[in-house]
Order: C-alpha cells, then structure tokens, then sequence
C-alpha cells in the first residue's frame, strides 16, 4: 500500500480510534482496576482482593437486588412482547393500506422521541395515592377512598417500563414480519393448515429472531434503568442501578460500585451473546 | 355477528386498548398542564395558562434549558465528527483490532446508561478533571456514538462501493470523493442519526446524572424538582418538550420519505 | 503499433487464496482486449489491478512506458464502466459526465462542453438534465460509457458491462460499443463470462482460469484452435473423445466412440491424445446408407429446435455427440430414433492440450 494511501486511511481512523480508546476502553478498564479495590472509610484505596465481589455474592442484601432486577427485566420484556406482538401481527397482516401502516408504525416508534424521564413522570401523577387514577376512581364511586396499590410497587414499576420501552419490542417483531413471504403463509393454507396451526408452525417460528431481538433489547435496558424504580418503584422496588449509583453517592463506597457495575456489565454482555448466537441461528432460514 | 366481523371487531378494540395505553398518558400529560388546580386530581377544574407563565418566569428552568441546549448541541456535533468517520473505517477500511473496535463503539446501545456514567465518572477524578457540562458533553457524545455509528454504518453498506472508486477512478482525491460523493448521499441518515442523537442528550439523565457538576440539565432540573413533589409546572415543561418532540419527529419522518423517492 | 500497457509477472494473493496467479500480457495502442472465463477466474480481479483499485502482491503494470503499479486510480489516465453503471445517484447525468472534468478544476462552461459532446457520442445530449434513476437500463449504461471518455483516457475498462440488460439490448450494445471503439480508436478492455460478447466484439480474447492465461488469440484462433479441452468447451461446443492414434488402412486413424475416423494433421500412430469436433462442422446424412470414409453411425436421441439451426444428439452406442443441422426450409423435422451417418473430416478434427490441473 503506498504511502499516501496510508496515511489517509490514518487520518479517517485515528479519531474514532483514539475517541474509543480512551474514552471507553481506558474507562472500562479503570473500572475493572477499582473494583478490586478497598473501602477504607471515609475514602477507599488502591488493593488486588476480591472482597468486593465477594459481598455482592455472599450479602443477601446485594444479590436479592440482583435477583429482582432479573425478575422485573424479565417481566417487562414478557409484557412488551405480549403487546408488541399482536400490535406488530396486525400491522403486518391485517393492515391493508400501506399509509396507514405506516402511520400506526409511527405511532409505536414515536414515543421514543419523547423525553423518557416525562413518560416515566407522568405515569407517576396517574398512578399516585392523590394521583388521577385515585381521584377518578373516587369520583365514579369505585372507591371510597384512595388506594396505595396502584404505586409504589414492581407492578407500578413494571407497566411504566413496559410503556416505556415497547418502541424497542415492536420494530424487531415487526421487521421479521415483514420479512415472511406471504407465499409460505399461502403454501400453509393450500396444504388445507388451519390459520392457527399455520401461525404456530410457520409465523410464530420465522418471527421469533424479532422476539429475540426485541427481547434481549428491551431486557438490557430494564436491567440498567434506575429513574422508573425511582419515580415509581416502592421500597421493595429497588434495582441494581439504584444500588451502584448509590455506592457513588451516598455510601461513598466507588469499589463496590465498581465491582456491582461489573458483575450488571457481564450479565447484560452474556444476554447480549447468547441471543447474538440464538439469532445468527434464525437467519440462515431464508437463505 | 359472522366470524370475520367479530374478529374484525376484536382486533380493532385490541388495537386502540394499545394505542390508548401509547397515548393517554401523553394526553394526560399534556391535559394537566392547562389545569388550574396545583394538585393533579381527577376532576380538572379549569383552563389556566399560570403554569406556563410560572415556567417562562423561573430563571433555573431557563439556566438549566440553555445549559441542555448547550450540551446536546455540542454533543451531536462532537459524536457527528467521531461517528461519520468511524462508519466509514466501519464499511471501508481493513485493519488489526476492528472486530474489538466494532463491538467497543457499539456496545452502548444496550449497554445500560449508568456504566458509561460511572466509567467516565472514575475516569475524570482518576486524571483530576473537574465534573462540570463539558464533562457532560464528552460522555453524551460516547454513549452516543453508537446511535450515530449504527444509523450512518448501514446507510452506507446500502451504498455500492462502485461509487466511490467511481469517483476516485474520475481523478477525485479522497476529500472530493467524500464530500461529493459519500456525504450527499448519506446526508439524511446523518442528519437523522444527529437529530436522534440530539433528542437522546437532551433527555439524557444516567450519564448526566454522574459527570454534572454543579450546572444542571433541564432533565436533571426536572429530576430535582419531582424529588420535591409533583407540581402541574413539570407538566408544562413537559408538553413543551413533547412539542418539540413533535416537530422533531414530523422533520426526521420528512426525510425518510425523501430519501426514499430518491433511490427509485 | 505500441503497447499501451504491458503486465508483468502479476499476482494478487486474498489471504491464502490466489486471485491472479502470475499474469504477464501486454495490450496494443487501439486494441480490443477482453478477458473471458468463469467467476472467480481472475479477470475481474486483473481488470481492477489495471485501473488501480486492487494493489498487486507482486509483480508490474506499465501505462504508456510509465510503471504505475502503486499509483492510485484517481491519477492513472485510465478509466472505467463499472458493471453496476455506479451513476452518482444524487446528480443528473450531465453533472454525472462532467465530474471527472469538474474536480479536475475545469471551468464550468467548458464541463459542460465537453459532457455534451460525450453524450452525443453516445446519443443522449437531450438527457442532461435528466436525473439517472429516470433512466432505462441501456441509457444508464450509455451515461456511464459517456462519463468514462469524457476524460479521454489511455484505456478504458469494461467491467461486465452488458450483464445487466436483457437480451435484445445487450445485442445492440454490442454493436454500439464495437462502433465507439472504431471511431473513437480507444484502447478497450473488457471483462465478460459470455463467450458470445467476446468472440463479437473483441480484436484479441484472454481466456483465463485459476488466475492464469489459458490461452489468447484472435475470436477465429480461439474458435478454430482451442488449445485445451477448457478453451473448446468454453468458447462453443464441442465433442470431445480421447483416442490412442492407431494405423488403418487409408493412414492414421482416431476412435471416436468406437468408431474410426482418419486423424488429423499433427499427431503419430501409438500416441494417445484428446480430439474434438465441432457441432456444426459435422455433415449429416440420414438413413441407413450414406457414409464413405470417415463416417460415423448412429441415431438421433434428442432434438432441440433453434430456429435457425437445431441441434441433434447423436447415439453413436458407445457415446453420444452433439451435430448441428442448419434448417434450409424444405427439409423435414428429423425423428427421434432416425438412422443417421456423421461425416467427419480429419481437418474438422481438433487435437487438445490435456489441462494443466488449475
């Protein structure tokens, strides 16, 4: 290669390069470097223990943390996938007119461009004990008096979050369904296959790299948010983010943040993985 | 009722229990906004505009919106300069260490937003650098890196590579061929992955959240005063950004569609 | 005449697997080369050396004298339709013709000019305005051509360019392009996989394999003297059979399935070789007399109509062969199962290398 050639290539590389590298390697590796650190009140130093990792194992108070926060995030991705499903089913295959698909694809999809914070706000004000649910339920004589059911706690937590991040569930699903031939829908059908057994043997199995998709997405970023558990979530409502950002914040305590940060890193990476594979699996379906 | 009509039926009530489920909040939103009672209570009890003029006349909420102007411009710009030539190197250009780099910049997609912030967090105290809203920016223009990367990367492998040798076979230098070539026709996922971006910061809290110093956001601002209780202000400054969400959006669909007649 | 390029000893290597394995050829000013052969072969690989867009593992290329092996295409006087047009889509087909002119720094009246003169060269002067996706197949491939000799260059590089149009159009491009060659006496070189594309168009054809030259030679050369089995089944049909040369008694005679036949010119008794025929070289006779000398026997076992011609395959027992039959008009259709006698001639008769393994 010649000289000019190289350094051009040089030029177009080198910021993204160094960009990477020091603002996202360099960082995960301090991050790794802390979480072997130690707490040594009021401030913590430079040690190689594991004791970090440890507590977050062996401390109930850190690993039933880690257990709800799988629960809701899967929770969640079960509830979006249930809505985004037949919402995605329906424009596919029901919606005739392509504007109006279009338009009701938008509609989903649009949401996102709303300021998330908003979105998680305003289901507070609707599901608070003075909140518009209550008030309303009172005023049509359902209730007698407010209810505290409706928030503080992980199904609070868990509708906020469907609604939050359904957009995330929906565009996988119904890329792949859009992807299916209507041919092999009609090959089913001339075989004399009944609609259901034709949508559980062919369309349920050819989306189901969209369900992955949207799954592990919408998993991903439950696992990490930390805003809907504290608009709406309840003492029991707490998730791992809230427990690392507290570790920075009030209890002062970086390596243990660090090592929490980790140990939430290598689940979403192996999630990340292990439906990278599951999907690479689906696509040499159509090949 | 026959059987296609009911289902017919089903389908409908079905879809508008979702969309209402989409919608109503917003609506509810947006609808308390313009209610004259401070506390948010079912029955509305009348039109008032007090919560927009409280907004326009309350100087932290104006600091922390331009501060947030401040940041999301910057940050779509500095995530716009890395991202273009990263998909590029992306799409064109062989060398050692892709497939790290590859997985490296796209990672915070769904990487949850508090690693970036408390990576960087550590980071900056570990080379002494005061948090503050450049801190800010830098780590905006990371975890959005990707956004920008994903979009720009496969317009771009929608883009035959004839093109480009195309141009440079007609005696075009790289920058020529690049800002002749390349960049029209990757314009509108640029500027649509940059509006995206721009949206994605000015909303953003989790990164915000640990590189702020002592300036805030206007999420951060919002974040603060829901912790005090929920006032209908919140709810103006709500509609307000769901309107300039609005606008964003009816701009970015805009291009699509022009993009699209373009490639017939 | 003088040579416009010379390649010398060229080899491009993709990690382990050989593109282009140790190519020497040279072009004459004013000629028209194409490369022929299957995918994979090399050709395109040769081709985007020449214009720059692949640099060699090892060996030269020389433009006018001058070695421009490690020069970037964008400054080698050389210049190329792509076998996707690769129009820009975002300019119309006069900005299109005139970018090469255009980030040459020319003044913008005199692109303009020029784009125009290219295009009546191609016959679309009325399209400049015209955005390229408003454009048929043939019109496309024509802007492209326009804006590759806009710039005037040594050579001009044809990347499979009729591969994308059906039929009937890439007939008549084929006619267009031999005729802009002509007027314009450019260099050309041309890729194509279509036998037919290069035996119509091309001064001199390259038929390569594996990365090297099988053979090359003039369109009548390759047809009349393929010098492998490859060459002869690629370029036309033919009917191979391997045969031990035995002494008969008119002189030296070949086995052709079973049958003898004399032997060609070239070859002695006690050697073995591959022959061939061509389909149509053969003369057909129908029934069970004919014959005489060098006539095989056999039967018809197959007909494929052409129109102009059809083709028989011919059961000769211990193989089949393939003959054509031209269709003169009032000559019935021949039946399956009808005897019929091939006359084959010693100099119809074709002696082929046996393949290097490629």
């Amino acid at each position: 290669m010649n000289g000019a050639l190289r350094l051009k290539r040089a030029l177009v590389l080198s910021p993204p390069l160094l960009w990477t590298f020091l603002f996202m390697f360099v960082p995960y590796a301090i991050l790794l470097v802390y979480s072997f650190w130690q707490q040594k009140y009021p401030t913590f130093v430079p040690a190689f223990q594991f004791g970090n990792y440890v507590q977050i194992f062996t401390d109930p108070q850190y690993f039933r943390v880690i257990l709800r926060t799988l629960k809701i995030a899967f929770f969640v991705s079960l509830g979006a996938a249930l809505v985004a499903y037949p919402y995605a089913y329906f424009l596919v295959f029901r919606v005739r007119k392509p504007g109006l698909r279009l338009m009701l694809y938008m509609a989903v999809v649009a949401p996102l461009w709303v300021s998330y914070l908003l979105r998680a706000y305003t289901w507070k004000t609707i599901l608070g004990t003075t909140g518009i649910l209550n008030s309303f339920l009172m005023s049509t004589g359902i209730l007698s008096e407010p209810s505290s059911v409706f928030l503080y706690n992980q199904t609070a937590m868990i509708v906020t979050l469907i609604y939050v991040f359904i957009p995330f569930m929906v565009m996988p699903i119904y890329a792949v369904l859009e992807k299916i031939p209507h041919s092999l829908k009609e090959a089913s059908a001339d075989l004399g296959v009944g609609r259901v057994r034709t949508f559980l043997s062919v369309t349920l199995p050819l989306s189901i790299p969209g369900i992955v998709a949207g799954f592990t997405m919408t998993f991903c970023l439950t696992f990490g948010d930390f805003i809907a558990p504290f608009l709406v979530g309840g003492p029991d409502g707490q998730m791992i983010a809230n427990v690392i950002a507290s570790q920075f914040g009030a209890s002062l305590n970086w390596p243990l943040g660090a090592a929490l940060a980790l140990v939430m890193l290598m689940i979403v990476l192996s999630i990340i993985t292990v439906s990278d594979k599951f999907e690479r699996l689906g696509q040499g379906r159509f090949a | 009722m026959s059987r296609s009509l009911s289902e017919r039926l089903a389908w409908v009530v079905g879809i508008t229990l979702i969309l209402a489920f989409l919608y109503l909040p917003i609506a509810v939103l947006v609808a308390y906004s313009f209610n004259a009672s401070r506390s948010l209570t079912w029955p509305m009890t009348g039109f008032t505009l007090e919560w927009y003029q409280k907004l326009a006349a309350n100087e932290a909420l104006i600091d922390a919106f331009y501060n947030s102007l401040y940041v999301a411009i910057s940050a779509t710009t500095l995530t716009l300069i890395i991202g273009v030539p990263a998909a590029l190197a992306l799409d064109r250009i062989d060398f050692p260490g892709k497939g790290l780099f590859r997985k490296l910049i796209l990672l915070p997609i769904a990487l949850p937003g508090i690693i970036t912030g408390i990576s960087m967090l550590i980071l900056f105290r570990s080379l002494g650098i005061r948090l503050s809203l450049e801190a800010v920016i830098v780590g905006h223009a990371t975890a959005l890196l990707a956004v920008v990367v994903t979009q720009v990367y496969a317009r771009l492998q929608r883009l035959p590579n004839s093109l480009q040798e195309a141009s440079e076979d007609l005696g075009a230098s790289g920058l020529q061929t690049f800002f002749l070539i390349t960049l029209p026709n990757i314009k509108t996922a640029v500027i649509g992955s940059g509006m995206l971006a721009f949206t994605l910061s000015f909303d953003e809290i989790p990164v915000t959240f640990f590189l702020t110093g002592r300036d805030n956001t206007l999420p951060m601002f919002i974040w603060s005063t829901m912790r005090r209780g929920l006032t209908p202000e919140i709810n103006a400054i709500g509609s307000l950004i769901v309107l300039m969400s609005i606008v964003l959006i009816f701009v970015s669909v805009r291009l699509q569609r022009n993009t699209k007649t373009q490639q017939k | 005449m003088s040579k416009i390029i010379e390649i010398e000893n060229l080899t491009k290597t993709f990690g382990k697997v050989v593109g282009v394995d140790d190519i020497s050829l040279s072009v004459e000013q004013g000629e028209f080369v194409t490369l022929l052969g299957p995918s994979g072969c090399g050709k395109s690989t040769l081709l985007r050396m020449i214009g720059g867009f692949e640099e060699p593992t090892s060996g030269r290329i020389l433009l006018d004298g001058q070695d421009v092996t490690h020069v970037p295409p964008s400054k080698r006087a050389v210049n190329m339709v792509f076998q996707d047009y690769a129009l820009f889509p975002h300019l119309s087909v006069g900005k299109n013709v005139g970018y090469g002119l255009r980030v040459a720094g020319m003044p913008r009246r005199e692109v303009r000019e020029k784009a125009l003169e290219a295009l009546a060269l191609v016959g679309l002067e009325d399209r400049f305005d015209a955005a390229p996706h408003m454009l048929s197949g043939g019109q496309r491939q024509r802007v492209a051509l326009a804006r590759a000799i806009v710039r005037r260059p040594k050579v001009l590089l044809l990347d499979e360019p009729l591969s994308a149009l059906d039929a009937n159009l890439r007939e008549q491009m084929q006619v267009e392009l031999k005729a802009l060659h002509t007027k314009m006496g450019l260099t050309f070189i041309l890729v194509t996989h279509d036998q037919t594309e290069a035996l119509t168009m091309s001064d001199r054809i390259v038929v390569m394999r594996g990365g090297k030259i099988v053979q090359m030679g003039s369109p009548v050369d390759l047809y009349e003297r393929p010098a492998t089995s490859y060459v002869a089944g690629f370029i036309g049909s033919t009917n191979q059979f391997r045969s031990v040369v035995a002494t008969g008694p008119t002189g030296p005679q070949v086995q052709c399935f079973g049958q003898p036949i004399s032997a060609p010119a070239g070859v002695a008794p006690g050697q073995e070789a591959l022959f061939g025929f061509r389909p149509e070289k053969a003369l057909v006779q129908f029934g069970e007399e004919g014959g005489g000398p060098d006539t095989l026997r056999g039967s018809v076992a197959d007909i494929l109509y052409h129109g102009q011609s059809v083709r028989l395959m011919i059961d000769l027992g211990a193989g089949e062969v393939l003959v054509d039959l031209p269709m003169s008009g009032s000559d019935g259709m021949p039946q399956v199962g009808d005897a019929v006698s091939l006359r084959v001639g010693a100099d119809k008769i074709m002696v082929l290398a046996d393949e290097v393994a490629a």
